[in-house]
């Protein structure tokens, strides 16, 4: 009984505290979920600290036109249940702009997001298709999608081989999930368009082995170039195998998730990658405005900045993420003239936004009521000595075959 | 203290028979419906209703799953793959051939029976470690047969959109709905398995758990009564698969991976295994525990530790917590929950007194 009465005042005495806690009623709410934990927990760690930076530098500077921002964050620890539970609360605290983190979420909420009539974006992830605005009204890609991304690789080693390909053999190495086969429709159709022959490489869940998809590509295959659409554990163990079994780095190109410092460091360092190309939609390096003044920020409460700050892959994605958040719902706010927003509002915000770089973090984005994509962007960094460095600029390419195939996508 | 059971006399073998012997039963069965069906949805808002909407989806596959580990004693690692099993057969007829939930829904449930069956052939010659591996192999099988077949999955995505429950042309669409759609087919299951344990065909079950050569030796089927509890479970399975096709709105095997499996492997084990009662509450349990313990953490938090921490430490916790409480009910209290709120009844029931 003893313990019951205690448990009975604890449960009191948090109630009162919740009660002192609540939001500011004027807030606007942006509902972010987040992997700290879970499979891809070694993306989360990093990217929620940037984006919550941005934030606070938001709010530090004024807020949006004077409006101050809240970013409510869930954990879901990328499994769909729990990223339900965690799109009701945001609905429920009002959000007018939501970011569910994973394809099945993103996939499992593109309903009830149109229904609910709140806008949210799915930067690097979820299926290429929508991009399309017409169909999804609600959702955001923002980030060049897997099929885009698919083409920039396969301009990028057309460039390498001087503008022709005709004869070349590529190496398509994806991770065998869904969204790891999401490339292929895209590969299968420029090789017809530019003659080289292709093929499939499928690294096993969970990604951990590499070795015979490895020797398949340079000594059975002997591709001129390779493809890696990998995430989570594999980009390591693939640029770990690929340095083994003696390949030119430099004629490898990874996606999205396939070339954040972590991995590089997970594969045995900075020398094991060399020369190792990664596709990335947003910048990557220390060397932006924005995080300089994020890291004045920090300096001005006096303290250090946080750690994450050094793995800019990721840290950058999170910044570039809460900057067209904030941006969106800046322009709503200009357009409404009011702190008031609705989720509808943030939306039209949203389609407004171009010529917005951010000094170069954020690609030349142009978001319209068609293409959610923003056009598709993407620049390859290459590890040089240690680093990051560009070695395009903001490029798309062959966006007429990525836009007949989401056409017959959307058709068929 | 109000309740006694002395002075109810049972005057028909119907009486006996009944599921509710005696008032109590009666009343606290008619309050709890009306609290889910009547007063919750007056008063929860969206939040609470959606929470408890995936709460039920969740208690049909816990009740399926302790069908099997609990009362037959046959562990089972493969569950969310019938899961998978029923959501992609639904979404399939509900997508090609335009059929209603009513039809898809035990459709789903019967292709899960009918692959439940066999995995669980195996079942007559291995037990227990082993059987456990068997239906491993079988989570990763229908995985990858999902992954690899376009007819199954849809295309590439392998996800299949379905549209929301239609009932005689009315669209099942806002929260309340929903939660209407998953409460009926939560005590539909609740209601189905209580008259299964008591039936011959549950009573085997329980008999091939407790000692299965000797339930052979009293005449009863082992390997045709494991196959029954393995088509059974598997059925649940498939259903809550449906359900979260229906409530979601799309089929995704993705969201059916072992990790799914090993959830609510960890409800029946801390609900108690071989109850009812304890079904229903490991599924409140795992399903809420993260919202109760982020809800503690964001409101208790900011009064020892830096809110910027928080997010961080909160994921961390959940984990320690789920872990943890999985070890501790395993040691100190392994009929689970169940055992919990049978002390509290029992202490109760002879009230004032000690026994």
């Amino acid at each position: 009984m003893k313990l019951l009465r205690t448990l009975g005042f604890a449960a009191a005495a948090t109630a009162a505290m919740a009660a002192a806690n609540t939001a500011q009623a004027d807030d606007i709410v942006i509902g972010m979920m987040c992997d700290r934990t879970g499979v891809t927990a070694v993306t989360g760690t990093v990217l929620c600290p940037g984006y919550h930076d941005y934030i606070a530098l938001v709010n530090a500077n004024g807020g949006i036109e004077g409006c101050s921002v809240k970013a409510n964050e869930v954990d879901i620890e990328y499994k769909v249940p729990p990223a339900v539970e965690a799109y009701q609360r945001f609905k429920s605290d009002g959000a007018v702009l939501v970011s569910p983190f994973g394809t099945p979420m993103v996939a499992a909420l593109l309903k009830t997001m149109e229904e609910d009539k709140i806008p949210g974006t799915s930067a690097g992830f979820g299926t290429a298709a929508a991009a399309n605005g017409e169909k999804y009204p609600y959702m955001f890609p923002i980030a060049a999608s897997y099929w885009s991304q698919t083409a920039a690789a396969v301009q990028f080693a057309k460039d390498k081989f001087e503008g022709d390909l005709n004869g070349k053999k590529i190496a398509y190495v994806f991770y065998d999930n869904p969204a790891g086969r999401e490339g292929i429709p895209v590969i299968t159709e420029l090789a017809k368009q530019e003659g080289f022959d292709f093929r499939t490489f499928a690294i096993p869940v969970p990604g951990i082995e590499a070795g015979p998809q490895v020797l398949d590509i340079t000594r059975r295959f002997r591709a001129d170039f390779v493809i890696a659409h990998v995430f989570g554990r594999a980009p390591a163990v693939l640029l770990k195998e690929l340095k083994r079994s003696g390949y030119q780095m430099d004629n490898v190109i990874g996606f999205v998730w396939a070339g954040s410092e972590g991995d590089i460091a997970a594969a045995g360092g900075w020398d094991v990658a060399e020369g190792y190309n990664t596709i990335q939609f947003a910048g990557v390096g220390s060397n932006y405005p924005v995080l300089e003044e994020i890291r004045a920020m920090y300096k001005a409460n006096g303290e250090d900045p946080p750690e994450e700050m050094a793995s800019t892959v990721y840290y950058n994605r999170g910044v570039f993420q809460a900057a067209v958040h904030v941006k969106a719902i800046e322009n709503a706010v200009k357009a409404k003239g009011s702190c008031d927003v609705t989720g509808t509002e943030v939306r039209d915000g949203m389609r407004q936004i171009q010529d917005f770089t951010l000094g170069g973090l954020v690609p030349p984005l142009k978001i319209t009521e068609k293409d959610h994509e923003g056009g598709g962007y993407v620049r390859v960094f290459q590890v040089q000595d240690g680093k990051y460095v560009p070695v395009t600029d903001w490029y798309r390419s062959y966006r007429d075959t990525v836009l007949r195939l989401l056409e017959e996508e959307h058709k068929g | 203290m109000f309740h006694r059971e002395c002075g109810f006399y049972k005057t028909s073998y119907e009486a006996d028979q009944a599921i509710l012997a005696f008032p109590i039963a009666r009343h606290a069965v008619i309050g709890l419906t009306l609290l889910f069906l009547v007063v919750v949805p007056l008063f929860a808002s969206d939040y609470y209703l959606s929470n408890l909407s995936l709460v039920g989806i969740t208690v049909v596959g816990a009740l399926g799953l302790n069908i099997l580990l609990g009362y037959t004693g046959q562990i089972s690692i493969g569950h969310a793959a019938f899961m998978s099993v029923g959501a992609y057969t639904a979404a399939n007829f509900a997508v090609k051939l335009g059929l209603p939930f009513y039809i898809t829904l035990p459709l789903g449930g019967c292709m899960a029976a009918l692959i439940g069956i066999l995995v669980g052939i195996p079942s007559l010659r291995v037990k227990g470690l082993y059987l456990a591996i068997a239906t491993l192999a079988a989570q990763f099988i229908i995985e990858w047969v999902i992954n690899h077949t376009p007819a199954i999955s849809g295309g590439v995505a392998a996800a299949i959109e379905v549209e929301r429950p239609v009932l005689f042309g009315w669209n099942l669409n806002s929260s309340l709905e929903l939660y209407y759609f998953v409460i009926f087919f939560a005590v539909l299951a609740i209601v189905a398995t209580t008259n299964l344990v008591r039936s011959r065909l549950g009573r085997a079950l329980i008999a091939i758990r407790d000692q299965d050569i000797a339930a052979q030796i009293i005449g009863i089927g082992v390997f045709r009564y494991k196959l029954y509890a393995f088509a059974i479970s598997s059925f649940f399975a498939g259903v809550t698969g449906v359900l979260y096709t229906y409530y979601l709105g799309i089929a995704t095997y993705e969201q059916f991976t072992i990790i799914t499996s090993i959830d609510f492997l960890a409800m029946c084990i801390i609900g108690g295994l071989g109850s009812i009662t304890g079904s229903v509450l490991g599924a409140f349990f795992i399903t809420l525990l993260p919202m109760v313990i982020r809800i503690v953490m964001e409101s208790v938090g900011p009064y020892f530790m830096d809110p910027a921490d928080l997010p961080t430490i909160i994921g961390q916790l959940r984990l320690m917590f789920f872990g943890g409480l999985i070890m501790l009910f395993l040691v100190m209290e392994p009929e689970g929950l169940n055992r919990l709120w049978l002390n509290i009844r029992n202490y109760f029931r002879v009230w004032p007194f000690s026994y």
